[in-house]
């Protein structure tokens, strides 16, 4: 190649990266013997974003913090001890199972680690550590990497390895413990913490074991069927009230509230969840529907039904809806592609949920809603593939072959 | 107590059923089709125009097609096929598939560095692959991934090579080559040139130092075995009467080699 | 003009048009020129001189060989040194005549100027394919071809594409400020071959100074009204289908030409040219290109005759600066302009920039897996859904991608400028294009096969 141009003998060595990563990362290269082109080739376009997954997953880490720093501060050492272990099992595990499996190790994107982080936030904070390990198993060579690694799996890991120990130690996975409350606000006497049940079933501070409390999805379910419903609810879950409202705020907050570690504080999930919607890294429609769905359901339930049903408000801010709406079911990978699949989506899980938590077994349903729909997001895809630009409209589902 | 009950219930009724269905429903296949079907290579490459091996076997057990289609099988395998199937068969000769390139990295030159798919048929795409000869293997691949029996290799030097033990000839790499490197020759021909560039000798020699230059040294030794065309500075082998090992030497650039 | 036209979808990369104030420089005459026989769509010119010619400026080098060709003229006077083989700007081989220029520059007699006005469009489309005007937006579609309307089709509107919505581009704004009146009689012109009452010339409102100037010079153009369309920045505007859609609101059918919607898209470069041809009689061959790039150390815009080397344009746009290097080099703008590797290249009718991007300019593609995120189909002006279309391609299932209307993809690159995932998303497009059109020319074939065996 002549080129006249005089820095043209000085190449570019060095400061240019090499050329089709996988062929130069194949091809061991001889002592210096082959002389590499300064110019590089490419398909266009030549320009390109400054996102990368790398910067998106860095990003969920930092939205997810709030989240975790009110479940260590709830909870405390051991939430710290179970994120921990969730997050460098998982990352660990990755790093496994690429060399296991002959692949670039791709550590360095955090997708691993914001799939431990999530996955131990699912959990309670009394947790054994070889749950927690068993968790990251099923999460992350379960859940993803026996499909192929990040942008293979079907299902959401975290969930994934979440639902498996639901299933197989359901006793481990359902005792909350009690959360801390702050010294200021235990003369309010909080309405959620009145109303708690000293006799569930699940039972309080035993001998020998930490103290354990139930989550208000757990004894709201627990009072319905026991048929105490109408005295119980009336107090934890009325239209109105002065009180109460102080309940859902403290709800909303997190106090007094039993539940998974990262899932209790709404304020610090909705924080995280707006930080990503604004950085356009997870679309609004999934959350808004998402909840929308389940508060038109659970309200018209409410509605038809007070002294059996809580009234929606209490339905949004119990559980893991909040934390499902924002981190779970924003999964890029196990969502829809389009805006409106994901809109499906999110209405599909918020009647699932909705399901679940009024006439499930489960006090809980927005692991299962999540992951059932997730199964559906390649059927989604297609009914929403739509028309291309100049295409005629066609009547009814058009569904690519 | 009950659960394990309708569990071995459930399991046994649906047992049952799988039999009856299987009993009353299932496809009697042909002991002989089967056979034959062993005897195929079972690559599935179509290149004997039918739906994979098990479509050649049954055509064949149907006698609607005749033994030899298969370019990939096993020249034993053959007679043994002929004779399960009571027709006779002409032996014939086998081919191998040979790619006609030197041009690795150590005597090739590329233009630029190339950032893209690893396929030679999406490469070529981008700047024709941006190697100086235009005519010369990429080496990122597509052959060897289209091979059915793995016998194509991509050197670390980017050169795709056929082990000929392996080959069996379908000509599949033949098809996928964007280059049109490949050709399917006689197995008997122990040497070829490996070049497909038909510009002139200086200007390929420029790109590549494994070129066939056109020199014509070869012919001269063995003019009854090679030949020059006019126009192409190319020297060719004449497949029906193949050079032995020996015309090698004389060949400057080692083109003509093994 | 208050309502801002857009379309679907896009991206907005950086601008980085850097040199929209450099006015336009002609470039000295260079000793050598290699000419492509192949500046356009369709057939090479068929050479109409030898090796050891004498050659003017002006003076036909080639003629089409077919309809869909076009005529080449010589940059300069001089001799032809030979007729031989070029590299063009997608890696291949052209056919090319190399000129030996003798310094004079003499041009060869022009052809007489027609009134517009009173000429008759016959006369002016012929005058149009003698000057051998093709599309010079990237494309270079022969004009002549495009101003003739297609039997069964009737064209009512003109639109003229002043968008130049690729980054770092300027050639098209600089001719906008510096030739508005050749502009507008070259658009004229072609309004009045086409027959049509209604025109538009689309402007990114990034060109406000463009958009104001033209607004003005068509107001003192009594006749015909030609009307200045201000529309929103957003890559890819100036793609045909999204032009028309935002001035029009009518969808180009998929598979179909813009005359299906009664449209017919013209270059802004391509009406300068007509206006020349036209008004003074000059054949094209010389063109306004941008050079420019962080490692030049003047970019700028130059008029260039066709055949001038990429290295000479380098070398006038200062050449590198002090202490940089050019890792990428592109023959057009940074979003479709094609790679090139060499600086032998020639500057072409379609050549509207050349880009020289620093080592750590360079984005590197991967080939890691789809993330699923869906921001290529959010960008995707045409609504595909190129993610699922990349996973299916590089799988090899060219049906499936043919189902999930991998045809009707423009190539703007809006899903690889946005994939996090750094996958080479157009170039897995270009790859099933290219083989479903095989698969697709190859069924024509056969279909049109029968009747032939049966006579």
């Amino acid at each position: 190649m002549s080129d006249p141009t005089p820095d043209k003998s000085a190449p570019t060595q060095g400061a240019t990266p090499p050329a089709a990563p996988k062929a130069a990362t194949a091809a061991p290269q001889p002592q210096g013997a082959l002389p590499e082109p300064a110019l590089i080739v490419s398909s266009s376009p030549h320009f390109h974003t400054a996102a990368t997954v790398d910067s998106i997953m860095r990003w969920v880490l930092v939205a997810l913090a709030p989240a975790c720093l009110a479940g260590l501060y709830f909870f405390g050492w051991h939430a710290l001890r179970v994120l921990v272990i969730c997050t460098l099992g998982s990352m660990i595990l990755e790093g496994l199972c690429a060399r296991l499996m002959g692949r670039p190790n791709e550590l360095r994107d955090g997708s691993a680690a914001v799939t431990g982080l999530l996955l131990g936030m699912n959990l309670p904070s009394s947790t054994p550590w070889w749950i927690c390990l068993i968790g990251c198993f099923m999460a992350i060579v379960v859940g993803k990497m026996i499909f192929g690694g990040l942008g293979c799996n079907p299902f959401n890991p975290a969930l994934v390895g979440r639902v498996a120990l639901l299933l197989a130690f359901p006793a481990v996975l359902t005792s909350w413990p009690v959360p801390r409350t702050p010294d200021c606000l235990k003369e309010c006497g909080p309405a959620v913490a009145a109303v708690q049940p000293s006799t569930s079933a699940t039972g309080h501070a035993s001998p020998g074991k930490p103290a354990t409390t139930a989550t208000p999805l757990k004894w709201s379910k627990a009072c319905r069927e026991t048929q105490e419903a109408g005295q119980l609810l009336a107090q934890c879950a009325p239209s109105a009230g002065a009180c109460s409202l102080k309940g859902y705020w403290h709800m909303f907050l997190g106090l007094e509230k039993g539940g998974s570690l990262g899932e209790t504080c709404g304020l610090a999930i909705l924080a995280g969840g707006i930080l990503l919607i604004c950085l356009n890294i997870i679309r609004w429609h999934i959350p808004v529907f998402y909840l929308g769905t389940v508060t038109l359901i659970t309200g018209l339930a409410w509605l038809i039904h007070p002294e059996a049903y809580a009234n929606p408000l209490f339905h949004l801010l119990s559980g893991g809806l909040l934390l499902g709406a924002f981190f779970m079911a924003t999964d890029m990978v196990t969502t829809p592609l389009s805006r409106l699949g994901a809109i499906y989506f999110a209405v599909g899980c918020g009647i699932l949920t909705s399901c679940i938590r009024l006439w499930g077994s489960y006090p809980e349903g927005v692991s299962f809603s999540i992951l059932i729909m997730n199964a559906f997001t390649p059927l989604i895809d297609r009914m929403t593939a739509g028309k291309p630009f100049g295409m005629p409209k066609k009547k009814g589902l058009q569904m690519p072959a | 107590m009950s659960t394990l009950f309708i569990i071995v219930l459930v399991g046994l009724i649906t047992g049952i059923a799988i039999a009856i269905i299987s009993r009353y429903f299932g496809v009697e296949a042909n002991p002989l089709e089967e056979e034959v079907k062993n005897l195929l290579p079972g690559a599935n490459c179509g290149g004997c125009g039918y739906a994979g091996c098990g479509g050649y076997a049954k055509a064949l057990v149907a006698k609607k097609a005749r033994p030899g289609a298969c370019a990939a099988q096993k020249a034993e395998d053959l007679q043994k096929m002929a004779a399960l199937l009571g027709a006779s068969v002409d032996t014939r000769e086998p081919k191998v598939a040979v790619v006609m390139c030197s041009g690795d990295d150590h005597h090739a030159t590329r233009q630029a560095q190339y950032n893209g798919i690893n396929n030679c048929r999406d490469a070529m795409i981008v700047a024709a692959g941006a190697k100086t000869c235009t005519f010369g293997c990429l080496g990122l691949g597509a052959c060897a991934r289209a091979c059915p029996f793995g016998a194509i290799e991509i050197t670390p030097y980017h050169l795709a090579t056929v082990h000929k033990d392996l080959c069996r000839g379908c000509g599949k790499c033949v098809q996928t080559c964007p280059k049109k490197l490949i050709r399917l020759v006689p197995k008997s021909a122990v040497i070829h040139v490996h070049c497909s560039n038909p510009l002139k000798g200086a200007v390929k020699f420029k790109a590549c130092k494994a070129a066939c230059i056109g020199c014509g040294k070869c012919v001269k030794a063995a003019p009854e075995n090679m030949r020059i065309d006019t126009g192409v500075a190319l020297a060719q082998i004449n497949y029906g009467n193949p050079p032995g090992e020996e015309l090698a030497a004389v060949c400057p650039t080692h083109a003509l080699r093994k | 003009m208050s309502k801002i036209f857009h379309f679907y979808g896009g991206v907005h990369p950086q601008e980085a048009k850097v040199s929209r104030g450099t006015p336009i420089v002609d470039a000295p005459l260079y000793p050598l020129y290699t000419v492509p026989l192949s500046m356009h769509i369709g057939a090479p010119a068929k050479p109409l001189v030898k090796a050891g010619d004498t050659v003017l400026r002006g003076q036909p080098l080639g003629e089409p060989a077919s309809f869909v060709s076009s005529y080449i003229h010589s940059p300069t006077s001089g001799k032809v040194k030979s007729l031989g083989m070029c590299l063009g700007p997608a890696g291949t081989q052209l056919p090319c005549v190399v000129i030996e220029a003798d310094g004079e520059d003499k041009a060869t007699d022009p052809m007489p100027p027609l009134d517009w006005r009173n000429a008759s469009p016959e006369e002016l489309r012929n005058r149009v394919a003698q000057a051998g005007i093709v599309g010079m937006g990237g494309a270079a579609f022969p004009t002549p071809v495009k101003l003739s309307i297609p039997p069964g089709k009737s064209i009512d509107t003109l639109i003229i594409n002043g968008v130049e919505c690729e980054p770092c581009l300027t050639a098209d704004h600089r001719l906008m400020l510096e030739s508005p009146r050749i502009i507008l009689e070259g658009v004229a012109i072609a309004a009045r071959i086409l027959g049509v009452k209604k025109i538009y010339i689309g402007i990114e409102d990034n060109k406000p100074d463009a958009i104001e100037l033209l607004t003005r010079e068509a107001a003192a153009l009594a006749e015909p009204v030609i009307q200045v369309v201000p529309l929103h920045v957003r890559y890819p505007q100036g793609a045909e289908k999204q032009l028309i859609y935002a001035i029009t609101k009518r969808q180009v059918p998929s598979g179909g030409l813009p005359a299906d919607v009664h449209c017919v898209v013209q270059n802004i470069g391509s009406s300068h040219a007509i206006g020349e041809a036209v008004l003074k009689g000059i054949p094209l061959y010389q063109r306004v290109t941008t050079v420019t790039g962080s490692p030049l150390a003047s970019p700028g815009n130059w008029r260039f005759r066709v055949g001038t080397s990429y290295a000479e344009a380098l070398k006038l746009a200062g050449g590198l600066r002090e202490g940089a290097t050019i890792a990428k080099m592109i023959s057009g703008g940074p979003m479709m302009g094609m790679a090139v590797y060499s600086q032998e290249v020639p500057v072409m009718k379609n050549t509207s920039g050349i880009l020289v991007m620093a080592p750590e300019e360079v984005f590197q593609y991967t080939s890691k897996s789809c993330l699923r995120c869906g921001r290529c189909n959010d960008a995707c002006p045409m609504q595909l859904m190129p993610g699922i279309l990349s996973v299916q391609i590089e799988n090899e299932r060219f049906d499936d991608a043919q189902n999930w209307h991998v045809m009707d993809c423009i190539e703007c690159g809006c899903c690889a400028f946005i994939c996090p995932a750094g996958r080479p998303l157009v170039q897995h497009m270009r790859r099933a294009k290219s083989e479903v059109g095989a698969k697709l020319r190859a069924q024509k074939a056969q279909k049109a096969q029968p009747p032939k065996s049966e006579k």
